[in-house]
């Protein structure tokens, strides 16, 4: 499964809503406001870390760019390009969006 | 209190307005909305706040590259507001310290103001104006 969230963890619940109901080896993938729960210094920061433990967790690059987060990506966060967005659905069976 | 010449016509008037920007840019319309309303505001002399908390804040950061998500980017605005008479940007450092972020990451001079020094601002305020 992959699951894409796209709404700021500090305004909605979505992302913690996510990380808690996405089984082992899901992907996760960031886009838009989602994105800054994967900056570094962010109050969401640790929950991404902990959950990148068992789930694969991406973000969208441009999303970055656009929000001036592109050189403040936690470790352990894998950057994808509009690309890449589509190689994830195509190699997952099925996703979810979070709204 | 207005005196009975102001009540004519309105002019001479000045109130207090606070802009409260509270969203992230890009995400939703708000942040260039409310930049819009606030470059307005300016043409009507008067003592204008722009208050930037929560995901507000990353309204004012240095670096935005919007090319890749094809959206106009409109930070480079925040820098003009001083040319509108615009100069009181006031950001909230709890909102800055949860999204690990220093008055170097923003684009313009900010004043940092605590949660009581926030709260104390706004209780001042004639109007407050939310985005």
């Amino acid at each position: 499964m992959l699951h894409i969230v796209n709404k700021s963890a500090a305004e909605r619940s979505s992302l913690e809503s996510c990380l808690r109901m996405a089984t082992k080896g899901s992907a996760v993938l960031l886009i838009e406001d989602a994105v800054y729960a994967a900056t570094n210094g962010n109050a969401a920061a640790a929950k991404i870390q902990a959950a990148a433990a068992d789930l694969k967790i991406y973000a969208l690059g441009p999303d970055l760019a656009a929000r001036g987060m592109a050189g403040r990506v936690l470790d352990g966060v894998n950057v994808v390009d509009y690309g890449g967005f589509v190689d994830l659905v195509a190699e997952h069976s099925n996703c979810q969006s979070w709204l | 209190m207005s005196d009975m010449d102001d009540m004519d016509d309105g002019s001479g008037i000045v109130k207090k307005f606070m802009f409260l920007n509270r969203k992230a840019p890009h995400g939703t319309v708000y942040a260039l909305e409310g930049l819009e309303v606030v470059l307005i505001t300016a043409a009507f002399d008067q003592d204008v706040s722009m208050v930037f908390t929560d995901d507000g804040v990353f309204q004012l950061m240095k670096g935005i590259d919007t090319k890749g998500i094809e959206v106009k980017d409109f930070s480079k605005t925040y820098r003009a507001l001083e040319g509108y008479d615009i100069e009181k940007l006031y950001v909230d450092q709890a909102s800055m310290d949860a999204r690990g972020l220093t008055e170097d990451d923003l684009i313009v001079d900010v004043t940092v103001l605590s949660v009581d020094e926030m709260a104390n601002l706004m209780a001042e305020q004639d109007v407050v104006i939310s985005f």
